[in-house]
């Protein structure tokens, strides 16, 4: 049976758990110190070997992007935090700034001393004001202890660390799009290569981390990378937070190590609402294929999830019932893309507007036979031929829930009306009525 | 531009401050627009004059980057943005019903304002806070599992003048003005406001505790 393992979160329930004193005094900052001691090559060597991948969603082996950063030229290189949590279905970035906002620190002054960076970016999401407070705060303690700002422990390594607030705009958490942002633009965007490694913010060497990829960081330092490797499968190493959300009877952070099932976390979250059944649930966000009841046992990581027809993503478990009209999620989950696609290219900005037309026309009753021909066919228009990742999932929903939901489709065709009942998958809240 | 000398010089200075954060000064364009926002309660011609100027940038220069971003407001904002989330889950969970009701108790559309200026009423995309659904953001801090009757509630104290206290953040919602002031990265002292996090957030850790379950320890040296 597979256990949690609370690591990032495990001071969450600490009282005052975002002050510096409280990391402080549960080993915090240990991990800089012992990394300030060493080589910077030996650091970027550890997390290489740990077999860390990006947490962000797109699992790309960490210790590799940074090292794929070209060799010092005396000027500048930066390392930006990605930390523009929006994907539909992923909320483990935030509550970890808002309880924990040092574990982040002590991970990016780390990194940012492995690969020569003297200023690094948090670009967070704008739309979580106390997350702001939190961050800012932790970054003057910090600074006022020594752990950031000039000669940090007294090691020689300066590093200022600036957080920018983003203003709302999912394209933003696409690594290129952010460091337009990051430079005063709209944030749309660029085309790769050249990568952000060898161009990136001001066209200088710069690495884009997820908030999680830095905050195991300082773990793979204090404990090693034979530890981290303890945890997880062979190719999806080490531990993550998986957010469950939805009819779930527990919804929350379960952190448990890569390769855990469904089944596994649902149990431990109560199950599924009770006298109620799963229809679908996203492995990683809305932006991954839908799975199925078929799908429980299903281990979840990187390539287990791809063969089984989806990707873990974010590990952002949203969990749905009987209760609800496949049509329905599609179609707001459509309404997302075709409102966040930033308009760049073709096939993204009217691809995902034609699509959410005629989910629109569909849901509402007005729908032909003729819709669903269309809603197979301009998926294969948008996908692999979208200027970035958003184009390329947006699709999915209205793919994979017409693989698996077809009859709900032809069902709302058939009776001109939507077959389910919007109050049933209400949950009723016995703490708040 | 029409600000007031006294307005003026305190933009400035915060411009500058804002400016000196960064390698480049355009960077600070969105912390500006934020703080253009804490003054003017939207993006102004004023303030989208004013940042130009600062920057050195044509004024179209600056809208293109305004109205990229949906946080910034191209008309004067309520003192309360309420956001409901209708993404697909919480829309599922209760925020569909949640807006409705707001819709139909405030008398406002997605996206409008109220005659007093007091609320701006909007649908808002995933708020990073799914394990809470369903969520409504007032000016972008967190009312967790709200429901027609909580989030009713919450407006008509609003309207009464009451202090009203979001799920986790400061003891005390903020104004939009307020809030955008801190977004443009100057501190309102409310950090230590607030928990450290929900129930929904600690529920792996509480369930690990209460089961002896941990993280094996570090590999022997």
């Amino acid at each position: 049976m597979t256990t949690l393992t609370p690591l990032l979160t495990r001071r969450w329930a600490t009282p005052e758990s975002w002050r510096l004193s409280t990391y402080v005094n549960d080993g915090g900052y240990q991990a800089l110190r012992r990394a300030l001691a060493q080589e910077p090559s030996a650091i970027v060597d550890a997390v290489k070997a740990s077999g860390l991948r990006g947490r962000g969603g797109a699992g790309f082996p960490t210790g590799l992007k940074w090292s794929f950063l070209p060799k010092p030229d005396g000027g500048p290189r930066y390392l930006v935090v990605n930390a523009d949590e929006s994907e539909p279905g992923t909320c483990k970035d935030i509550p970890l700034i808002l309880a924990d906002p040092h574990l982040l620190l002590e991970g990016i002054a780390i990194a940012a001393f492995a690969i020569g960076c003297h200023h690094a970016f948090i670009y967070l999401r704008g739309e979580v004001v106390h997350a702001h407070r939190r961050l800012q705060r932790a970054i003057e303690e910090a600074t006022d202890a020594g752990f950031l700002g000039d000669n940090i422990c007294g090691a020689g390594f300066d590093l200022t660390l600036t957080l920018h607030a983003g203003a709302g705009a999912y394209i933003c958490g696409e690594e290129t799009a952010l460091l337009d942002s990051l430079e005063g633009k709209r944030g749309q965007p660029r085309l790769k290569p050249p990568f952000p490694a060898v161009e990136g913010l001001y066209a200088r060497p710069t690495i884009v981390n997820n908030v999680e990829t830095l905050a195991q960081v300082p773990g793979i330092i204090a404990n090693g990378p034979k530890w981290f490797g303890s945890l997880g499968t062979e190719k999806s190493k080490g531990h993550g937070i998986f957010s469950l959300s939805g009819h779930v009877t527990h919804p929350g952070q379960y952190e448990a190590p890569f390769g855990i099932t469904l089944r596994e976390l649902l149990k431990m979250a109560g199950g599924i609402r009770e006298g109620h059944d799963l229809k679908f649930w996203t492995p990683g966000g809305s932006s991954t294929p839908l799975l199925t009841a078929d799908h429980l046992d299903v281990p979840l990581d990187h390539e287990s999830v791809a063969e089984a027809g989806s990707a873990l993503g974010t590990r952002a478990i949203q969990v749905f019932d009987e209760t609800v009209c496949a049509v329905r999620a599609a179609a707001r989950w459509m309404e997302f893309y075709a409102h966040e696609s930033c308009g760049k290219c073709t096939p993204c900005r009217e691809g995902t507007s034609w699509l959410r037309q005629l989910l629109a026309r569909i849901e509402a009753g007005q729908g032909r036979e003729a819709d669903l021909d269309l809603l197979g066919e301009i998926p294969d228009q948008i996908v692999g031929k979208a200027f970035c990742p958003l184009g390329d999932g947006a699709p999915a929903c209205v793919t994979s829930s017409l693989l698996h939901f077809r009859k709900d489709y032809e069902e709302h065709i058939r009776l001109g009306g939507c077959p389910f009942d919007p109050v049933a998958c209400i949950p009723v809240r016995e703490d708040v009525a | 531009m029409s600000y007031d000398e006294t307005t003026r010089n305190s933009l400035t200075q915060d411009a500058q401050e804002l400016v000196s954060r960064y390698p480049r000064p355009r960077s600070a364009l969105l912390p500006m627009l934020h703080l253009v926002q804490s003054v003017d309660g939207y993006i102004s011609p004023d303030g989208i004059a004013f940042c130009a100027e600062s920057l050195g940038l044509a004024e179209p220069e600056v809208s293109a980057v305004a109205t990229f971003y949906t946080q910034f407001k191209p008309q004067p904002n309520g003192t309360y943005n309420l956001g409901v989330c209708t993404t697909t889950l919480c829309a599922v969970l209760g925020g569909d019903a949640v807006f409705e009701h707001l819709s139909e108790y405030l008398n406002l559309a997605d996206g409008q304002t109220s005659d007093d200026q007091m609320f701006t009423l909007e649908r808002i995309q995933c708020n990073a806070a799914c394990d809470y659904a369903p969520v409504v953001m007032v000016n972008w801090e967190f009312f967790d599992h709200q429901t027609p009757d909580t989030a009713v509630a919450m407006v008509k104290a609003l309207q009464a003048g009451k202090p009203v206290r979001p799920t986790r953040g400061p003891d005390q919602v903020p104004t939009f003005r307020e809030a955008e002031r801190v977004l443009a990265g100057f501190s309102d002292g409310r950090a230590d406001e607030g928990p450290g996090c929900g129930a929904p957030s600690r529920a792996g850790l509480d369930l690990a505790q209460s089961r002896g379950w941990s993280a094996p320890g570090k590999e022997a040296s």
